[in-house]
């Protein structure tokens, strides 16, 4: 009960973190199901459109149901801590952005109970993915479980952006902040920049397929193009919502464990919001083969190769942050340095793509699902590896096997070079992506049965992850506040894990990287910023939940055309928002005393 | 070490990496053996990339393992390392130099952008092609000859094809990558593109676009014959139909296969046409006629075996497409094996 109604950032960044990687083994064992299907030519595994509804519900799984919330759950853990803030700006929000989220996905994962599954892939171009040629209930799942996670994952970018804003500890300047943070700032304004544009597209889709709308219906005047410009303008940046979170763990991963401040920060803000900035120009570059015409196709080929130089910078600075430095190989260490060269062969095949003529080869080929699975598994979730592998013991206050963890790093790491770096050859021999099987003798044989040994080797890996954490839930709490005694920023400074208040006292930042400034003039706390007194907290709340449930039961009630459903799930949100306007919660007091005893 | 060192010793590798490219895959079907200049320019663009790349990853690996080696903790060091702010001379080094990279494969990327965009429909000396995308066939029209064929597309060596392409149904896209890249097929409008093909011979085709369940399956050929061959095919495909001889057959055909199907002067083009089936290298594009390819696998079959597996269940075969099975359309045993006789016998003299 106490985690239905909390609204303690540290916990729903656990809730986020226990809801993402559930979805994250939903996900990973559809991919283990399309690679055992690939296994071999004109295997018959699984079915033609089950395979499809595999591949889609495996990118859309990974995209929103794991991926993001797993990088929620690091901003969420890590964020106000790292600020020196007692919690985010609007906790009721950040509530209800988690359940909003955790009922999307759950709402998306029914459709595998109720056999109709979404089929048109993640990306679900009309009019595959319009009434017209897809008449069950699959792609409703899709638009609309997808149109409810979006609610959290907007109130998410808009909660962050307002708490990085505002609630900085004293002497915390922007050029002040630990990169993480700033990741995470640019992060939340893409999200908001982003994620409404995915919503008006859903919901035009939504009113084409439930009231007979003719926005992408040929027959009716509408247009096929107009949903992939929404959709890209829409997922182009959301590639880079994936990818500056991982930046910022690695930002940080990398210095505290070679013990040096991280090499040119400036340059690497400047970066961050450079690449934010040219992500949002750049969506067409999905569209190359589209038919744009040449004009279009050479800006947006040229404003895509720009994105290299940035990200170019990043990968020197971390380098020159480990030039030396004292490089200390922890399993968290392990997963932000074989993030550096992955990345960057994700990166340098992304310029090949870039360049539009040869991308008319590469285009929806083996190579394209190559390259970002190098970018997306190759940085993104090594990057949460490392994150999770770094902040485990200030999150939970006990610290995972190294032994276990340098298991799961090699065994995910071979595995994943192994699957994906033979797919750009597939791709370049003339292998299209989401084909259900291939004919024999093409010359694929070989290569997929390569890549399909490397996915289980995935799987392994992963699966060792888990026992880690289990075993790690058997042993005592001990953790360090300073658990990797090089720990540069505020959240090192407080116990793990740390109290319901954060900070007894908020810290007065001195610097930046304010901790290890402390530390190295010889201090063993973070000077206060204000007198002890009673810390104000806000109260738990079950209405966030109650309202998300009130959506998804909506979700229901307009896919079965159910409309009293739909208005009385409607009716429950409402109700709810109502006795959130009316009732004034101001929450309650922490004693100084209480402090102490805790 | 000095730096044109480096350059002499990561060049052959280059070299040798674009010469190990090269031998890879079947010919008619992987981009990386052009056939066709199209695909050449395209590989061209690859190699320049690729090389480019290959230089960044070999920098970027060897400062890596550098650093990983030469800074590691050593046991019981408590030594802080110096905390360095950055560099500027360095940053404006890692930011200019990718630039200067950029702009070599940029430059020829434009130029390539626009010498593949154009326009050969109002060209006298160019063959138009119309090319309509359906669940899961591809029909081709040659507007200025009068004949349509489906599956297997015939072109003449040496000219310029300009090809129109549209869709009946979902997005399809058009590629044959031992001849040129990709382009989409959307319905409700037209996009335009060109290829050539130098040499004769038969490419391999595929469908690039997530269309449904066969969209894996939605294969075709792209055949190139000499000019003189290419005038005999026209005039082959336009000759009056040839009929089974047996009446019987004749009429089954006539009725059920007909009212989708098209032979010659016969039928309707709601399906794919099959004038002349008993000599195009498939069946529905995935199924090899052992007694046609060049190359026949072991798991061949001949043209009349293979058109009798898809005449009693195309579902099988290709699920989801819209061809009705034998038992649907109320063939017998002795229906089906006459009309696969017939068909398998239809070849066009070229
Ligand atoms: C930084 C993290 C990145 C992520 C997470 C990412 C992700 C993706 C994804 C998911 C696709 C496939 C779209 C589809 O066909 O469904 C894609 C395609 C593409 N990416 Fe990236 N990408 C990243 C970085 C880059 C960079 C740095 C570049 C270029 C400098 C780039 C250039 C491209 C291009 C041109 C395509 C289109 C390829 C095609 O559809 O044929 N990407 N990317
Ligand atoms: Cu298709």
């Amino acid at each position: 009960m106490d985690w239905l109604t909390t609204v303690d950032h540290k916990k729903i960044g656990i809730l986020y973190l226990l809801a993402g990687f559930i979805f994250f083994l939903v996900g990973g064992l559809e991919a283990i199901l399309i690679r055992i299907q690939l296994m071999k030519p004109m295997n018959d595994f699984v079915a033609a459109d089950t395979f499809n509804e595999l591949i889609t519900m495996h990118g859309t799984t990974m995209i929103f149901l794991a991926a993001m919330p797993m990088l929620f759950a690091l901003m969420n853990a890590v964020i106000p801590l790292q600020i020196g803030a007692r919690d985010v700006a609007f906790p009721f929000l950040n509530a209800l952005g988690f359940w909003t989220f955790f009922f999307g996905g759950l709402l998306l994962n029914i459709s595998w109970f109720a056999g109709q599954v979404p089929d048109a892939g993640w990306t679900s171009y009309v009019p595959l993915a319009g009434p017209t040629y897809n008449g069950t209930h699959g792609v409703d799942y899709y638009v609309i479980g997808l149109q409810i996670a979006g609610i959290g994952t907007l109130l998410g970018g808009i909660n962050f952006m307002a708490t990085i804003i505002n609630m900085r500890a004293p002497g915390m300047s922007f050029m002040r902040m630990p990169m993480f943070t700033w990741a995470i700032f640019i992060t939340s304004v893409l999200i908001v920049f982003a994620f409404p544009v995915l919503t008006v597209g859903l919901v035009a889709l939504m009113f084409d397929r439930l009231f007979q709308a003719n926005f992408f219906e040929v027959g009716g005047g509408g247009n096929t193009v107009l949903w992939e410009h929404v959709f890209w303008v829409f997922g182009h940046p959301e590639v880079y919502i994936l990818i500056l979170p991982a930046f910022g763990v690695i930002s940080e991963v990398v210095a505290t464990f070679s013990r040096k401040r991280l090499f040119g920060y400036s340059s690497m803000v400047f970066a961050l919001v450079l690449i934010a900035f040219l992500g949002f120009m750049v969506w067409a570059h999905h569209m190359f083969t589209t038919g744009l015409g040449p004009v279009a196709n050479a800006l947006f080929s040229i404003g895509t190769m720009l994105i290299a130089v940035p990200t170019g910078v990043k990968i020197f600075n971390w380098l020159f942050t480990l030039w030396g430095g004292s490089i200390r190989f922890t399993t968290a260490n392990l997963f932000a340095i074989g993030f550096i060269p992955t990345f960057v062969l994700g990166g340098v095949t992304g310029v090949m793509l870039a360049s539009a003529p040869a991308d008319y080869q590469y285009h929806d080929s083996y190579f394209v699902v190559a390259h970002f699975h190098y970018v997306i598994v190759g940085g993104l979730i090594l990057g949460i590896f490392a994150g999770l592998h770094y902040w485990w013991p200030k999150m939970f206050g006990r610290m995972l096997n190294e032994g276990l963890g340098k298991l799961t790093f090699w065994t995910f790491f071979i595995g994943f070079h192994l699957t994906f770096f033979v797919q750009h050859f597939l791709g370049l021999l003339g292998m299209p992506r989401r084909v259900w099987t291939y004919l024999p003798n093409q010359g694929f044989d070989t290569l997929n049965l390569i890549s399909s040994i490397g996915a289980f080797l995935m799987g392994i890996g992963t699966i060792v992850f888990v026992l880690n954490v289990i075993i790690t839930w058997a042993k005592p709490r001990n953790a360090a506040a300073d658990a990797w005694e090089d720990g540069r920023s505020l959240e090192w400074t407080i116990p793990s894990p740390p109290p319901e208040y954060n900070f007894k006292q908020t810290p007065l930042v001195r610097g930046i990287d304010a901790w290890w400034k402390e530390k190295t003039e010889g201090n063993t706390a973070m000077t206060p910023a204000e007198p002890l007194g009673p810390i104000h907290m806000p109260s738990p709340s079950i209405l966030p939940f109650i309202m998300s449930v009130g959506l998804f039961i909506a979700g229901f009630g307009f896919m079965y055309a159910h409309h009293w459903l739909a208005a009385g799930g409607i009716l429950v949100t409402f109700v709810c928002m109502f006795f959130r306007s009316v009732y004034d919660d101001h929450g309650f007091h922490i004693d100084p005393e209480e402090e102490v005893q805790a | 070490m000095n730096r044109w060192n480096v350059m002499k010793r990561i060049l052959p590798l280059l070299a040798g990496m674009a010469l190990l490219l090269s031998a890879c895959g079947r010919s008619d079907l992987s981009a990386l053996d052009p056939q066709g200049p199209i695909a050449q320019r395209q590989y061209d663009l690859m190699k320049i990339s690729i090389s480019i790349m290959t230089l960044v990853v070999v920098v970027v690996f060897a400062i890596c393992i550098y650093v990983l080696i030469k800074f590691r903790r050593r046991k019981g060091d408590k030594t802080i390392p110096k905390q360095v702010e950055g560099n500027h001379k360095l940053e404006i080094i890692w930011t200019v130099v990718p630039l200067i990279l950029l702009l070599i494969l940029g430059v020829p990327t434009i130029q390539s952008v626009f010498g593949m965009a154009k326009d050969y429909s109002k060209d006298k000396d160019a063959i138009q092609v119309k090319v309509t995308s359906h669940l899961y066939w591809w029909e081709f029209e040659y507007p200025q000859l009068g004949v349509t064929t489906a599956q297997e597309l015939v072109v003449p060596t040496g000219k310029k094809i300009s090809f129109e392409l549209v869709s009946a149904d979902v997005k399809h896209s058009f590629w044959i990558p031992s001849i040129g890249g990709k382009m989409d097929t959307n319905p409700g409008m037209s996009n335009r593109m060109y290829l050539e093909f130098p040499k004769e011979g038969v490419y391999r085709g595929k469908c690039a676009e997530l269309c449904g369940p066969s969209h894996a399956l939605m294969d075709f050929k792209a055949k190139s014959v000499s000019p003189a061959s290419f005038d005999k095919w026209v005039a082959a495909m336009k000759a009056p139909a040839v009929m089974p001889a047996d009446a019987h057959i004749a009429e089954t055909f006539r009725s059920k296969c007909l009212a989708c199907h098209a032979v010659g002067d016969q039928g309707t083009n709601g399906a794919p046409n099959l004038t002349g089936i008993g000599g195009r290298q498939t069946v529905a594009g995935i199924l090899y006629n052992s007694d046609v390819v060049k190359d026949p696998q072991s798991e061949d079959k001949t043209v009349e075996e293979n058109l009798k597996t898809w005449i009693t269940n195309p579902q099988k075969v290709k699920p989801g497409n819209q061809m009705p099975s034998a038992a649907d359309n109320q063939l017998t045993q002795d229906e089906i094996d006459g009309i696969a006789k017939y068909l398998a016998g239809y070849k066009l003299d070229y």
